[in-house]
């Protein structure tokens, strides 16, 4: 096991959250769970006390040969990335920022993954332990520092996305994968049409490619693996060669068509692989950016909520509005639920946090 | 250890009569198929932990949703329990019938819906076997990754069920990696989705939830899958070793070097021995443990993974590296680890599977304190392990015929779990918790958190019926024959109340 040099910045107040989820049960009053608030902006206003995890913070257990690092969850993303990259490793989902105070926290509970997801796998791919303050103040822990882990329902991948209106997380144990041995980002001009036949055509072969986005008449391709198999790959696809650090501005959301000058309103269409351009009504293909070769499309639009809404649910995807990110979004940031899922989300919240202290309102205005 | 649903411990389950059940069935679903006579019966009553057997109130093989739907909501308005089962290949009891309680057996939907090579999904009924999945994806290039040791005969429902695993499942992820989308029937006969064809659906991720429920929370009548494409090639190394601890560690080496290998197990003497009798796989006897490390991907990686792997393994002390020379020795050599169980069932009677997990440096010790066990109680355990994802299957052997030896093999088995919780393990990586291990959930969680697992329950079934008894404990059984952890006579929780 490697030999965690302690920050003096760490620390367990895991008692001290437990005691303020008490007082705040026993008052009934809600409480804003908040970590370095950079993605304040996903999801609905809460009104609450905020209770803040910044100072639990540390990693508590890291062992590279495991592939496995337990982690407080007010640590912030930044360091815990950067004590993984001493070691050679990253996160596999290549999670957004959106700022520096970025906690590891916030991470889990938006559940937002980066460039890499589609190939490597989500937030929740890659969690495989919780540890929780449940609504009596009870700390809890699920899941563990092991790969494999059936024993009980699955709670720890439950609290993934579900932005704290369900527990408090304090502490959040992640697989860890290697650094790639070999990178090299390209760029190759192609209309959509071409792009969306090629990377129907590539998924269905082994090839070593991390990341692939569209916009304004390119394609963008990460390949990521061993130096043999990107040199054949790099060779065979051509292109320009491209600046890696498009993918974090992809990530981060400071390429220019993210601009917050823009004041239409920035969606997230979450689809299918392989579906064709929706059918919306003056849209452009400049107001597109395709990430995740296709099934993550970013939209700059003010149409109304519904019709984007209909399009993609018939495509068998969905929608989610950031708004501008100036103020809270218009409309409803997330899709509404069908009818008997909505029920069954209810009632869950019902049994896990009865007195509804925990984020209320965050997902869902009934939740 | 009696593990048989015990209404003093696992809740009262009500007193309906069996005439009256299927005469209500029977009108509200006429084409429904029922079982219930006993001959009829006989086959249902245990899946593949069959040292346990009970004989299920009915049978149902529905063959549409719509009977699924009447079966659910006669059996809630009635207040039946409802136990799912597959293919009936579960080695934790998670199908054991209840004598009070309707069988509902999924295997006649068994049909692939889709297979879209483009999109790389496959729509499939909850009765397709898993092989089959791969099978049908196999003309485009593309397969089905988890592949648990029974996937010629398990079904891709129970799959679900148990959020099942396999040899690859450090690359390439267990159940719950794989699957995209769920279509759902509850306990009050309603349909839902979770989940979705793109990559993520908005709400709580109850796909995750469901996923490893073991048939508590609602029945599973449809499920979309991710395939992956096929790896351009895969090359598989067998390396011998005089000691076991020596190949632990040659594990971690290999991880350390920066490598995921698509498969990474290991094998002690005694498993090596019996695999080597039953297949002539070509393995060394003589060795004390071998690693069998699969390399997948594109040839050129494969090539340099290949070397770097050799080196690792010299290093490590490795008595003797054989690389697979082609497809058909890799199949061999995969061979004798896939039939490691059934060749360790031809040196005994009987044996009992356990499935622990722990975090891998502590190999040494766990393997030390099972030769400890298997001393103390006389009974040989061979040790096969999915080594690079910390998942131990000791194969208990033992006699049936003798009387005591089931419960000595119990109670062995249940000692290696308790030690993997004790180093930081699970009881279940892969096979489920179901009724075999539902005594030692009471070792790995205490009462606070078996709370907050009934109250998920709750929120889906607060009645109780689907597959009661499995799974989650009550604190009633906790508190009676759980290895629930008492520090000076001071129960945890003392305010959680028991009953």
């Amino acid at each position: 096991m490697v030999e965690i040099r302690p920050q003096p910045t760490d620390q367990d107040i895991s008692e001290a959250l437990a005691e303020r989820v008490r007082r705040a049960t026993a008052e009934g009053s809600p409480l804003r769970l908040v970590g370095g608030d950079t993605k304040a902006f996903y999801g609905r206003p809460v009104d609450g006390e905020p209770l803040s995890t910044r100072e639990h913070r540390g990693i508590t257990y890291y062992d590279p040969v495991e592939l496995i690092v337990s982690v407080r969850s007010g640590t912030p993303l930044a360091e815990l990335e950067a004590t993984l990259a001493d070691n050679g490793q990253m996160l596999g989902c290549e999670p957004p920022h959106f700022g520096a105070d970025a906690t590891v926290g916030g991470m889990v509970a938006t559940g937002l993954s980066g460039p890499r997801r589609p190939w490597a796998g989500s937030v929740r791919d890659f969690v495989l332990g919780t540890r929780v303050i449940n609504h009596e103040g009870h700390q809890q822990r699920f899941g563990g520092e092991v790969m494999k882990n059936v024993a009980g329902y699955d709670l720890s991948r439950l609290m993934v996305g579900a932005q704290g209106t369900l527990g408090l997380i304090t502490e959040v144990s992640l697989k860890v994968l290697p650094r790639p041995g070999a990178c090299h980002s390209l760029r190759l001009e192609m209309p959509l049409a071409d792009a969306q036949t090629r990377l129907a055509e590539w998924g269905r072969h082994p090839l070593p490619i991390t990341a692939a986005a569209w916009h304004a008449g390119a394609l963008h391709l990460r390949l990521e693996g061993g130096p043999s198999s990107v040199a054949a790959t790099r060779e065979r696809l051509g292109g320009d060669e491209l600046d890696a650090d498009f993918w974090t501005a992809l990530r981060e959301q400071t390429l220019d068509f993210f601009s917050r000058e823009d004041t239409r309103a920035l969606w997230r269409l979450s689809l299918p692989h392989n579906t064709p351009s929706l059918a919306l009504a003056g849209v452009q293909e400049a107001d597109l950016l395709h990430d995740w070769a296709g099934t993550q499309r970013w939209l700059r639009s003010d149409l109304p909520a519904d019709t984007i809404r209909e399009a993609c649910a018939r495509a068998g995807g969905h929608a989610t509005c950031l708004g501008s990110r100036e103020g809270p979004g218009q409309p409803d940031p997330f899709m509404p639920l069908e009818p008997v899922v909505a029920k069954y989300h209810r009632n869950l919240k019902a049994q896990l946090d009865p007195k509804g202290i925990f984020n209320p309102g965050r997902l869902y205005a009934e939740l | 250890m009696n593990i048989l649903y015990d209404e003093r411990l696992d809740g009262e389950l009500p007193d309906i009569d069996k005439a009256d059940v299927l005469a209500d069935l029977q009108q509200a679903a006429p084409g429904l198929t029922l079982l219930h006579r006993e001959e009829d019966l006989r086959p249902f009553e245990c899946d593949g932990l069959s040292a346990y057997r009970v004989l299920p109130m009915l049978v149902a093989l529905p063959e549409t949703l719509e009977q699924v739907e009447t079966l659910m909501k006669r059996c809630c308005a009635l207040g039946v329990p409802v136990v799912t089962r597959g293919a009936g290949t579960g080695l934790s009891g998670g199908a054991l019938p209840l004598e009070k309680g309707v069988l509902l057996v999924m295997s006649r939907f068994n049909r692939i819906l889709d297979v879209d090579p483009d999109a790389r999904i496959a729509r499939l009924q909850p009765g397709v076997r898993n092989l089959a999945i791969s099978e049908a994806a196999a003309p485009y290039g593309l397969y089905y990754a988890p592949d648990p040791s029974s996937q010629i005969a398990c079904s891709i429902g129970g799959n679900v069920a148990e959020n099942a695993g396999g040899v690859h499942c450090l690359k390439y992820g267990l159940t719950v990696h794989n699957v995209m989308k769920v279509e759902v029937i509850t306990i009050e006969g309603e349909r839902m989705t979770l989940g979705s064809e793109a990559l993520d659906a908005p709400g709580l991720d109850l796909l995750a939830l469901f996923t490893g429920s073991e048939g508590m929370l609602g029945v599973v009548t449809e499920i979309t899958v991710k395939l992956l494409p096929k790896p351009e090639t895969a090359k598989v190394l067998m390396a011998s070793f005089d000691d076991v601890e020596k190949a632990g560690r040659a594990v971690g080496d290999i991880i350390a070097a920066g490598i995921i290998p698509g498969g990474l197990e290991m094998m002690d003497k005694l498993a090596i021995r019996a695999a080597e009798d039953f297949v002539k796989a070509g393995y060394p006897v003589e060795a004390e443990a071998i690693l069998l490390c699969e390399l997948d991907g594109v040839e050129a990686d494969v090539d340099d993974d290949c070397a770097t792997v050799r080196a690792v393994l010299e290093k490590a002390g490795a008595t003797g590296i054989q690389q697979a020379r082609d497809e058909a020795e890799r199949a061999t050599f995969w061979a004798g680890r896939k039939n490691a169980f059934p060749a360790v069932g031809r040196m005994s009677p009987d044996y009992y599977c356990m499935d622990g997990t722990i975090p891998r440096r502590e190999l040494p010790r766990v393997l030390k304190g099972i030769a400890d066990f298997s001393e103390e109680y006389g009974l040989r355990v061979a040790n096969v392990f999915h080594a690079g994802d910390g998942n131990m299957h000791p194969l208990i052997l033992f006699d049936a015929n003798r009387p005591g030896e089931l419960e000595q093999a119990e109670e062995l088995g249940g000692k290696i779990l308790e030690l993997c919780v004790e180093v930081g393990g699970s009881i279940t990586g892969e096979h489920g918790v179901g009724r075999e291990k539902i005594n030692q959930m009471c070792a790995q969680f205490n009462p606070g958190e078996l709370a907050t697992f009934h109250a998920v329950k709750a929120a889906f079934d607060p009645e109780r019926l689907l597959n009661p008894g499995k799974n989650i404990p009550t604190l009633a059984r906790c508190a009676e024959f759980g290895a629930m952890h008492v520090h000076n006579n001071e129960l945890p929780h003392p305010e959680l109340p028991r009953f």
